[in-house]
């Protein structure tokens, strides 16, 4: 199980980063969002992969790690904020540079990266 | 104690300065000049004292950490300096105040002036290495300042900059050197590290320190190969040459070698390197000023021929000669500028080949350089004869060079008759010889302006006759702290009898006047070398180097958001994989956990969703479709992990961003060009695949290893110290509650970003989608719109028992917070912007920042009990019906996160979704 974990968040790695490289913007806020899956289930790993055994007291007998849920909670709730900021600075961008290319270059002009 | 006055007060004079400005008359002005003053009277006040041995000292702590105090001493040493610095401080600033004409801001002038002044004291009272190096750095500064005063001249600015950079870089290579000291010793407290000598000699690091010490006082110094900053900064004002570049800051690298000499000299490195650079100093210098035809410029290159000498003095293991010698130099080339600036004053120019015959015209500064140039040449009974005598019996002595030995007596006499050579031709084409072109107009100025040259050059004769009264106290105070030993007695006597340093005067002179009077010669002599133009060479240098940085930079920075990142990107795979190389074994040592069916195909729908969002980037609606096929997955594998909080919340923004994504898209083209090369694929192919192999790797390493946890702290606490059983609802609003306030500020930061961003927006509202099929005409389905009005109620009174269950069961503000927050953004779906905002005249701004408010205002309220910000408190109550519950004083502060995460992410999406509608009212009001 732990191997797959690892897979998962290793494949959400690899895809947010392929999408972070791209020279639009909205395939790099994708890859953004898929990041901070991968971020996200990576640190609440940390705190071990339980079954039944929400950190409420009395509800179990052995409750897991609450704190890395604490920090992805935060987390979560964070990477949202960021998204929608990048998201309207996009929509922003593209209004005002009429090109949705990250480094506002329009039309067909080549890129040197 | 008077120390800090001593530091300080100087700088006092610069507020009445700068209070006026501008002089009607020429003159001084008077009321800067009474603090220095004053310093000087509580200096000489000291002064017994510390001529009796006593070393004054005071201090206090300023940034222990990093073992910098604001620690004064004033010993022999510094009362020599300080001696120096404010008697011909308040000299030159008296003899500025003729200097300028009136138009000229004596202020500004006055002000850095005295900046410098205090800058120098600190350098020579610090009792703190990195209080010293700071002080250090000042004079760069202010130096900078001055030199730079002709601020509309280029050769200023040219002169001002090129000072500063090798100073400064002089004063970097000191930092590191004080750095190791401290490294060494342990502290960067004057008194111990001198008390340590013999354990920096013996350190590993004693080269490194060595070197990098000498670096920062050699180019402060201007010694070879760093001399050619100073007849550059000749561009000064002349009273600036004389006080900065004479008298004071130049000699700031000597005393940094007299104060570390008990640290870090009497080694054969120290000897070698101080007599090397200050002998071929004094050569070069000397030989150069007899080849220039600026007045200043004769004065600057025999400034750095006097420093070298001192140099070589100290190399020879005769501080107390190398001592005397500065005091004397100071004294006789502080006179010397001020008489070159009268000349240049009244004639208007300072080349020599048109000057001449001046001596009858201005009889009183005639007498004035005749002095200074005579001490300059090293006759009797003037006070540089003594110190030449004094340094031709040292080199005698010498036995540093082995068999070549002789050089130093040889190269000292050299030098002395070069040095007589140029002060004759000084004094001599100035004063006496026909003027080249016509014979310039000119008189004795006021009196004010001769008067402190004049005390100087008096000084100079009196020195010279009277040596063992004037000076040999204050040489043998200083020796004492240079040597760490009561000095050797210091006999000194314009009389010594007939001997060998005698004979090497005569000879000096004889040479110095036979050299003089066939300088055509030389002068031809030299042109055959060409010119060598320092000047050219370190401004190429400084070309070439600003051409090498700016290429480095903008192969780095070329504007390419994707360089950046892939740089980035790359950047941290290395180190990770450098840091993950290091297990020995990725599988730890904890048992892995089976697999079941609901996990396989949980993980197959999430590799799904994730690749095949990478491999449509181009077709955006189905990326956008199989990313949120991971996010409801991700929720998912929080149900199964035992985090109910984690998934509430998950799905719930899931929700929302989805909602703001495809509102985004509206906005954006929907199939974006393709653009892309075959091997920038390839790149970014192998940088995504390594780094997902790397966080998988590291993780499933994490995952199968023991971990510290702090966990049970939590688990312990929170029923009775927090008063919840929800563990991660406590830890968000009680334990870290400090974390969650600054959390809810982001949260509330990004949606008044988004609402400033969003304003004045220019549109481009496509009509139809991307195959030009126009938007159904249909905006609010009725059906939609029946649910939605249904489900509004259902949804809040759902937010509010998640809300007040959020303590002790999965729940909380922030769930709540966006469950109400997906609910209003329904009505606004099914009803459009307009309709929904009449019947909800809500500004979720407003709702966002008193969330705020109310969080931090929870946090104040524990200061009126006396408690820590954010300490929270909690009871038992009844209610009928209700019955018997548990209120904790976090509720509050829950409130607070829950109003915040609803105004926040309205106002984000509501914006937005805003500017789609037809009438956009508020764009058309703008």
């Amino acid at each position: 199980m732990e191997a797959l974990f690892s897979l998962v968040v290793g494949v959400l790695t690899a895809s947010g980063t392929f999408l972070l490289l791209r020279g639009r913007t909205f395939p790099v806020i994708v890859g953004l969002a898929l990041l901070s899956y991968a971020v996200n289930l990576f640190l609440f790993s940390m705190g071990g992969l339980n079954t039944d055994a929400a950190a409420v007291i009395g509800d179990s007998t052995a409750p897991s790690d609450p704190l890395p849920q604490a920090l992805v909670l935060t987390a979560i709730v964070i990477g949202f904020a960021m998204t929608a900021f990048l998201v309207i600075l996009a929509v922003r961008a593209r209004s005002e540079l009429g090109s949705d290319h990250v480094d506002g270059k329009t039309g067909e002009e080549r890129g040197k990266g | 104690m008077s120390l800090p006055w001593i530091l300080f007060l100087p700088l006092l004079g610069a507020l009445p300065a700068l209070t006026r400005p501008y002089r009607d008359t020429p003159g001084p002005q008077w009321l800067p000049l009474l603090p220095p003053l004053l310093a000087l009277g509580l200096l000489l006040a000291q002064g017994p004292a510390i001529l009796g041995g006593d070393t004054l000292s005071q201090g206090w702590a300023w940034m222990p950490q990093l073992g910098l105090d604001l620690a004064l001493r004033l010993d022999g040493l510094g009362l020599l300096f300080a001696l120096l610095i404010l008697g011909i401080g308040v000299m030159i600033q008296w003899y500025a105040g003729y200097y300028l004409s009136p138009k000229e801001n004596h202020g500004r002038f006055t002000g850095y002036l005295l900046l410098f002044m205090t800058a120098m004291l600190g350098i020579v009272m610090a009792d703190n290495l990195l209080l010293l190096w700071l002080f250090w750095e000042l004079t760069s500064l202010a130096s900078f300042l001055l030199i730079g005063f002709w601020s509309q001249d280029s050769d200023a600015r040219r002169g001002a900059r090129m000072a500063l950079t090798i100073t400064g870089a002089g004063g970097l290579a000191l930092l590191a050197g004080v750095l190791l000291i401290g490294q060494t010793v342990g502290s960067f407290a004057l008194g111990e590290v001198l008390a340590a000598g013999d354990l920096l000699r013996a350190s590993p690091h004693y080269p490194w320190i060595l070197s990098l010490v000498l670096l920062g006082a050699f180019t402060k110094s201007a010694q070879l190969p760093f001399h050619f900053w100073l007849p550059h900064a000749m561009a000064a004002p002349t009273p600036v040459s004389a006080y900065l570049h004479s008298a004071t800051m130049v000699k700031a690298g000597l005393f940094l070698l007299m104060r570390l000499q008990p640290a870090l000299g009497e080694t054969p490195a120290w000897a070698l390197a101080l007599t090397g650079v200050g002998l071929a100093t004094l050569l070069y210098g000397a030989w150069f000023a007899l080849l220039q035809r600026d007045l200043k410029g004769i004065l600057a290159f025999s400034t750095l021929s006097h420093l070298g000498l001192i140099t070589l003095l100290l190399g020879l293991g005769q501080p107390l000669v190398a001592l005397f010698h500065l005091l004397n130099h100071a004294t006789f080339k502080a006179a010397l500028f001020m008489g070159v600036g009268i000349v240049d004053h009244e004639t208007g120019t300072r080349d020599l080949r048109r000057l001449g015959g001046l001596a009858a015209l201005m009889p009183l500064t005639a007498t004035l350089t005749v002095t200074a140039g005579a001490a300059m040449a090293g006759l009797p009974p003037f006070n540089g004869f003594l110190s030449k005598e004094l340094l031709f019996a040292a080199s005698l002595e010498s036995e540093l060079l082995g068999g070549l030995n002789p050089l130093i007596p040889l190269g000292v006499v050299a030098a002395a008759s070069l040095s007589v050579a140029y002060s004759l031709r000084l004094v001599h084409s100035l004063f006496f010889a026909r003027p080249g072109g016509e014979p310039p107009e000119a008189h004795d100025p006021p009196r004010g302006m001769l008067a402190p040259g004049l005390m100087l050059a008096a000084l100079c004769l009196l020195v010279g006759l009277f040596p063992m009264a004037l000076a040999a106290p204050l040489v043998m105070a200083a020796g004492q702290a240079v040597l760490a030993t009561p000095p050797p007695a210091l006999n000194l006597a314009l009389w010594h009898g007939l001997n060998l340093p005698l004979a090497m005067s005569a000879l000096a002179v004889a040479v110095g006047v036979l050299l003089m009077s066939r300088r055509r010669l030389l002068e031809q002599a030299f042109q055959v070398f060409g010119r060598y133009d320092a000047r050219r060479l370190f401004e190429q240098a400084m070309i070439r180097l600003t051409k090498i940085s700016l290429g480095i930079t903008q192969r780095l920075e070329n504007g390419s958001l994707q360089r950046y990142l892939a740089l980035l990107l790359i950047t941290a795979l290395a180190m990770a994989g450098l840091g993950l190389s290091r297990l020995e074994r990725l599988t730890g040592e904890l048992a892995l956990q089976p697999l079941d069916g609901m996990l396989v195909l949980g993980a197959a729908l999430m590799i799904f969703g994730a690749i095949g969002s990478a491999l449509s980037h181009r077709w955006r609606l189905v990326s956008l479709l199989m990313l949120s096929v991971v996010g409801l997955s991700v929720s998912l594998t929080f149900v199964r992990f035992s985090a109910p909080d984690l998934a509430l919340t998950q799905l719930s923004v899931e929700v929302v961003s989805m909602i703001l994504m495809i509102l985004a898209l509206f906005f954006l083209p929907q199939r974006p060009p393709r653009w892309i090369s075959t091997r920038r694929m390839f790149r970014d192919l192998a940088v995504a695949g390594s780094l997902g192999l790397l966080v998988a790797g590291f993780n499933f390493a994490l995952l199968t290893r023991e971990t510290l946890s702090i966990a049970n702290f939590f688990l312990r606490e929170s029923v009775p110290g927090g008063g919840g059983t929800n563990v991660v609802n406590v830890i968000l609003v009680d334990f870290r509650g400090f974390d969650t306030l600054g959390e809810i500020t982001v949260l509330t930061l990004a949606g008044l970003a988004t609402f400033k961003l969003l304003s004045r927006l220019k549109l481009f509202m496509p009509a139809g989608n991307v195959e030009g099929i126009h938007w159904s005409s249909h905006r609010h389905p009725m059906i939609l719109a029946v649910v939605a009005q249904i489900l509004l109620p259902l949804a809040l009174l759902v937010t509010v028992y998640i809300f007040l269950r959020g303590h002790n069961q999965p729940g909380g503000g922030f769930i709540a917070g966006l469950i109400t927050a997906v609910a209003l953004i329904l009505q606004y779906m099914a009803r459009g912007y307009e309709w929904t905002r009449e019947r909800l005249p809500v500004a979720y701004n407003l709702v966002a920042v008193s969330g705020l408010a109310l969080a931090t205002l929870t946090g104040l309220g524990s200061w009126l009990f006396g408690y820590p910000f954010l300490t929270t408190t909690h009871g038992h109550f009844s209610l009928p019906l209700i019955g018997d519950f548990e209120l904790a004083s976090a509720l509050l502060f829950d409130l607070g996160v829950y109003l915040a995460v609803v105004g926040a992410t309205l106002m984000i999406l509501i914006n937005l979704g805003r500017v789609t509608t037809v009438h956009r009212p508020r764009v058309e009001e703008h």
